[in-house]
């Protein structure tokens, strides 16, 4: 377990080794560094996973050195390891460490090899240190090294000009999250003297009372970090258009790192949020309509890569919706499974994009079963994943305890079961869409290019894990295994079921494999059988299509609201106002100066004139008195 | 005496490199190299011994020599934590100053580092001595050499922005003097002991609108110093048109002598008042952190841009001054530092731009990063820098800045927060304009070999400041708690608000 501080240090360095050497070093070299940093840390990742569980400690703290010392402030980079950071450390290197294998294939011609290298492992280490964190303090670090790396990434071809704006807007928006979140630092900080996760948590349980004012409000501000990150509403609108990464970095900003930062947060400061019932409560229903607002507008989208990111910010929905009634452990199960098969959709699409020339438009693909029939295989699973058909994919299993808390826990209600439910539904049918269209039909564009095994071996990796990894929970009425959250026991409560909702698990169960095997047959019908049906429905309302397709509008609110007033304020003012009240004071020197200047021309009766009336004044003022 | 040695080391070599310019140019330029690396060697071996020391007193070194003693004016210096880490940023950045000018300098060379070196001395001059009189002294030296470094090598538009600095500072610098003479005459009224000594002054009783009055005049100068907003107009101006050099020590170092000056002075002169003044204070600095803010995300000279960045985050160090505890001013002295290595970096990266491409306009910038990678990487470490990015220097400024004066406003607090946001905005524009997008079509040379011993340095401190800024906050230590000592025993009688978190004493 001392080994533990290795795991974010090693893609640290590596990320330092190709800043610095990159360019110089040998085309072959830089792969093993990047890849082989991770691939370490994730091998790490797994002596120190079974060193610790087996060693049944529930934490274990490393301290590297003292990083702030100063005025009651304490906060050193120290590792904090249990097993909700082991899930988190285990599912980033090891899901980040089959990206960059994969990416060592995918980016071999781009001239930035070493440079794209350079900031994937960045990313890594920045999210390890996330989770690691033992403190808010160095939490905050990864936070924002994290943000950093997504805007180093997204604006990766940055000859590109929107690729630029894409990066800024991914790193300024969450930044705004990331505001709220060093607010309620600060105010934890002045509340407890400490920024130590740990300690936090057991003053808050013990001298806050359940809905005090003070906890609700820090509750919230910590909601506002974690939906920047996590890309909920109402600050979603940067994941959509943080596609102009390389497709392996899609994978990594929505499968093991950055977007499940805000799920973690929250879940790591479950007693804050025991402790604020109505934050809890709103963490719930921002995920509800997230995931509702997401899914609709993944049933619009014709790039392949948009309906992923949706879905992304549908599914990161659905665990926000978990912690919201809480099912702590449901939403860390949910964010494994998703991390396996989001990683694993991401790559194949970025295959299918490379196979044919970089086109992004699902329309313009068809018939690629035949061509690409791995990726097809792969890819089919990890839809069947994301859709939950039940029994045999590791999707349903997650997703299906979702839905069963969000009405049987006892925070749970009717509607937040509801919506799930339709969300369910929608994601069935958008991801039965996306593989009638992409894979089925005629062949639209040739393939050019077959991907090699730096490609394929993560993708069927990955595949494998969308299938089989949701064996290690299974429900009560099926198998009843609880390896995962007897692992997780210790560190967040579990869940608590209403009263007599027991028996009705296997009806909620039914149900929701009845709405994913519909949810793919509606697909079936309207983008396989009958094209025509989806037309007809698309030009029965183009306004609402092209307000999903939008994403609701969201980016033109703000960008009325506050981008335009921002740089129009800005623009006015380029001059800087200010300084016309200086100028100001110079002109009017310069009139006195006119003026006085013109009294001393030279001309002696001018100045006898002067004599005189001044000495007039002066004795009739003298007479006056 | 080696307090003495620092200045008149400065204020030889700067003759010394005028007249050998005379003779022979080169020689100017390494004598005035000579003389800056001598002192940061002192300063840094200075400090070694101090850290052995552990010294208990925050007062490491005291020199008083009676200089004009029938006016109780003495030529007295005096080193504590915080003019020991000024004076190291001085001759660093002096150091800087000096190998940026090396082939930016064309003409009346020698004249040119003679005013460098003096307008350094001046700076070490304030951050060192404890006597009113010659703190108004070196406060004049630090002036006039910059205003002809602006003046004779500044770019198009100098001789304006020259004399607008100039009439800012002298008019405020008037003020000071003003209440300088207040308060001597007051402390000689009482004590019958005429003199400019700081610590004797220390001791005056001033009535409350007494008190205000000459706080008002000191404040004046430091305020339109720092700048506070709407004191600032002057600095876009001098920073565009100023040579790299000038806009490194404006930027790195002048900025500075104004938050050293409230540190020093406001505070503990004037305790009462200023605790009065403080939400006045932190709203001025909140106002500076927006307004800079949206001022520099509109403009399109780069080194301009650059002096709204500084109106920006010298707004963080109103904040903390005025939010009155440890934390804020721990983050406060770190921000004096870390403005200085980061905003000094980028004035250096603007003057290498210009000297490649001969514009500051930054629409005739874009896709330099294919041409010049590392220069690239260099310039996104800074600009990152000045965006608040954990990790680095100033982040460790902002944070504790913020995290102190959480304590004592709050809205004002969630604003400057904001403020962070904002600077994001307006830092990557930097990026995304010059280093990034559409490669316009002109050759680009990366950094060389000269420039690069001055940045790697740069970014190295930055990077270090940021990961383990303890030497800096050990340092500071003893002067801040000395401080608060000194401001929480004149406010006893007071009982205003005490300071809140292990403000006052260990």
């Amino acid at each position: 377990m001392g080994l533990l501080w290795l795991i974010p240090t090693l893609p640290f360095a590596g990320a330092c080794l190709l800043v610095l050497f990159g360019t110089r070093l040998p085309k072959r070299l830089v792969p093993v560094i990047g890849a082989g940093s991770v691939g370490l840390s994730a091998l790490i990742t797994f002596f120190v996973g079974f060193d610790f569980i087996s060693s049944g400690l529930p934490s274990f703290q490393i301290k590297a050195w003292q990083w702030i010392e100063v005025a009651g402030l304490s906060t050193g980079f120290t590792f904090y390891l249990d097993a909700l950071s082991l899930v988190f450390i285990f599912v980033i290197t090891f899901v980040g460490f089959l990206i960059h294998v994969y990416s060592s294939e995918f980016m071999v011609d781009d001239e930035g090899y070493a440079r794209f290298f350079a900031y994937l492992n960045l990313f890594v280490a920045s999210m390890l240190i996330l989770v690691l964190a033992n403190s808010l303090a160095l939490m905050y670090l990864g936070w924002e090294g994290v943000g950093l790396c997504s805007y180093l990434l997204i604006g990766f071809w940055y000859t590109e000009e929107k690729n630029g704006y894409a990066a800024r807007k991914a790193f300024i928006i969450t930044r705004v999250g990331d505001t709220a979140l060093a607010v309620g630092l600060f105010w934890l900080f002045q509340e407890f003297n400490t920024l130590d996760i740990q300690e936090i948590s057991l003053q808050a349980a013990a001298t806050w009372t359940i809905g005090s004012e003070t906890a609700v409000i820090i509750a919230f501000l910590l909601l506002g970090g974690a939906v920047g990150k996590s890309a909920q509403l109402p600050l979603q609108t940067w994941l959509p258009d943080a596609m102009a990464g390389p497709s392996p970095v899609s994978a990594l900003i929505h499968a093991a790192t950055m977007v499940t930062a805000g799920v973690y947060l929250i879940t790591r400061m479950h007693v804050v949020f025991e402790l604020a019932p109505l934050a809890q409560t709103a963490v719930g229903i921002v995920g509800a309509l997230t995931l509702l607002l997401a899914g609709f507008s993944a049933l619009t989208q014709w790039d392949l890569k948009r309906v992923l990111a949706y879905s992304t910010i549908s599914q990161i929905g659905y665990m926000f919706l978990a912690l919201g009634v809480g099912a702590w452990s449901a939403s860390i199960f949910h964010f494994m499974i998703h991390a396996f098969f989001k990683a694993l959709l991401f790559l194949a699409a970025g295959a299918v994009i490379m196979s044919l020339h970089h086109e992004h438009d699902m329309f313009k693909m068809g018939g690629l079963k035949n061509k690409l029939p791995v990726i097809y295989w792969t890819f089919l699973i990890g839809a069947a994943s994301l859709a939950a058909l039940p029994l045999i994919t590791a999707g349903f299993y997650s997703k299906d305890q979702i839905l069963w808390l969000a009405w049987a826990g006892v925070n749970g209600n009717i509607w937040f079961f509801l919506c799930a439910l339709l969300g369910a539904l929608i994601t069935s049918v958008y991801t039965g869409r996306m593989v009638f269209i992409t894979f089925f039909g005629e062949e639209k564009t040739h393939v050019s290019h077959h991907p090699g095994k730096a490609i394929t071996i993560p993708l069927i990796i990955l595949a494998f894990l969308s299938l089989f990894g949701g064996f290690i929970e299974l429900p009560h009425t099926f198998g009843h295994v609880t390896v995962f959250s007897d692992l997780l026991s210790p560190v967040i409560p579990a869940t608590v079921l209403r009263e007599g909702v027991q028996s009705s698990e296997w009806i909620v169960q039914l149900i929701a494999a009845m709405v994913a095997l519909a949810g793919v047959y509606v697909a079936y019908v309207f983008y396989l059988k009958k094209p025509v049906l989806a037309d007809q429905a698309k030009a029965a309302a183009p306004g609402t299509h092209q307000f999903w397709l939008e994403g609701w509008g969201f980016d033109k609110l703000y960008n009325l609201l506050f981008v335009k007033p921002f740089v129009y304020l800005s623009s006015i003012n380029k001059q800087d106002f200010i300084d016309s009240f200086y100028d100001g004071l110079v002109s009017v020197a310069g009139v006195f100066h006119t003026i006085l200047a013109a009294t001393q021309n030279g001309r002696l009766r001018w100045y006898v004139l002067g004599i005189v009336i001044g000495a007039m004044l002066i004795l009739s003022l003298a007479l006056l008195d | 005496m080696i307090l003495i040695g620092f200045i008149v080391i400065l204020l030889l070599t700067g003759i010394l490199a005028w007249v050998v310019s005379l003779w022979n140019i080169g020689y100017a330029k390494w004598i005035s190299l000579a003389g800056m690396i001598i002192n940061l060697v002192l300063a840094v071996s200075l400090w070694v011994e101090v850290q052995e020391m552990g010294g208990a007193d925050s007062w490491i070194i005291k020199f008083s020599y009676p200089w004009i003693p029938a006016f109780g004016i003495g030529f007295s210096l005096a080193l504590d934590g915080l003019s020991l880490l000024m004076l190291l940023l001085t001759f660093f950045l002096g150091i800087l100053a000096v190998l940026t000018s090396w082939e930016e300098i064309q003409y009346r060379v020698g004249f040119y580092y003679f005013n460098l070196l003096w307008v350094t001395a001046g700076i070490t001059g304030v951050f060192l001595t404890t006597d009113l009189f010659l703190f108004y002294f070196f406060w004049e030296v630090m002036l006039i050499p910059m205003y002809f470094l602006i003046g004779i090598w500044g770019h198009e538009n100098k001789r304006y922005a020259a004399y607008k600095f100039f009439l800012f500072t002298q008019a405020s610098g008037l003020l000071m003097l003003l209440a300088i003479a207040g308060l001597y005459f007051v402390h000689g009224d009482q004590t019958g002991t005429y003199t400019f000594d700081y610590f004797q002054l220390l001791e005056t009783n001033l009535s409350a609108s007494m008190e205000w009055w000459l706080m008002m005049g000191f404040l004046a100068a430091f305020i339109v110093k720092l700048p506070v907003v709407p004191f600032h107009t002057w600095l876009p101006d001098a920073h565009s048109q100023a040579p790299t050099a000038g806009s490194l020590i404006l930027a790195g170092l002048l900025l500075k002598t104004g938050a050293y000056g409230l540190i020093r002075f406001v505070l503990p002169l004037f305790p009462t008042a200023s605790h009065e003044f403080a939400p006045w204070g932190m709203l001025l600095g909140v106002i500076g952190i927006i307004y800079g803010a949206i001022l520099a995300f509109s403009q399109t000279d780069l080194k301009r841009l650059v002096a709204y960045t500084s109106v920006s985050h010298m707004g963080f160090i109103m904040l903390g001054v005025f939010a009155f505890n440890e934390l804020a001013m721990q983050g406060v002295v770190m921000q004096m530092i870390t403005h200085g290595i980061s905003t000094g970096a980028l004035f250096i990266l603007a003057g290498f731009i210009y000297e490649r491409i001969h514009t500051r306009d930054i629409s005739k910038m874009g896709g330099f990063w294919t041409q010049a990678p590392f220069m690239g990487t260099i310039t996104l470490l800074f600009v990152l820098a000045s965006l608040g990015l954990p990790g680095l220097g100033n982040f460790v400024a902002e944070f504790l800045t913020l995290l102190g004066a959480w304590q004592s406003d709050r809205m004002l607090t969630v604003v400057a927060t904001l403020g962070l946001v904002a600077a994001t905005a307006y830092s990557l524009r930097i990026m995304q304009k010059v280093f990034l997008g559409q490669s316009v079509n002109s050759p680009f040379p990366d950094l060389s070999i000269r420039e690069k011993l001055m940045t790697v340095p740069l970014a190295l401190l930055i990077i270090v400041l940021g990961l383990y800024p303890r030497p800096v906050f050990d340092a500071a230590k003893n002067a801040i708690s000395n401080l608060y000592s000194i401001v929480g025993q004149k406010d006893l009688m007071e009982q205003i608000e005490p300071l809140k978190t292990g403000g006052t004493h260990e």
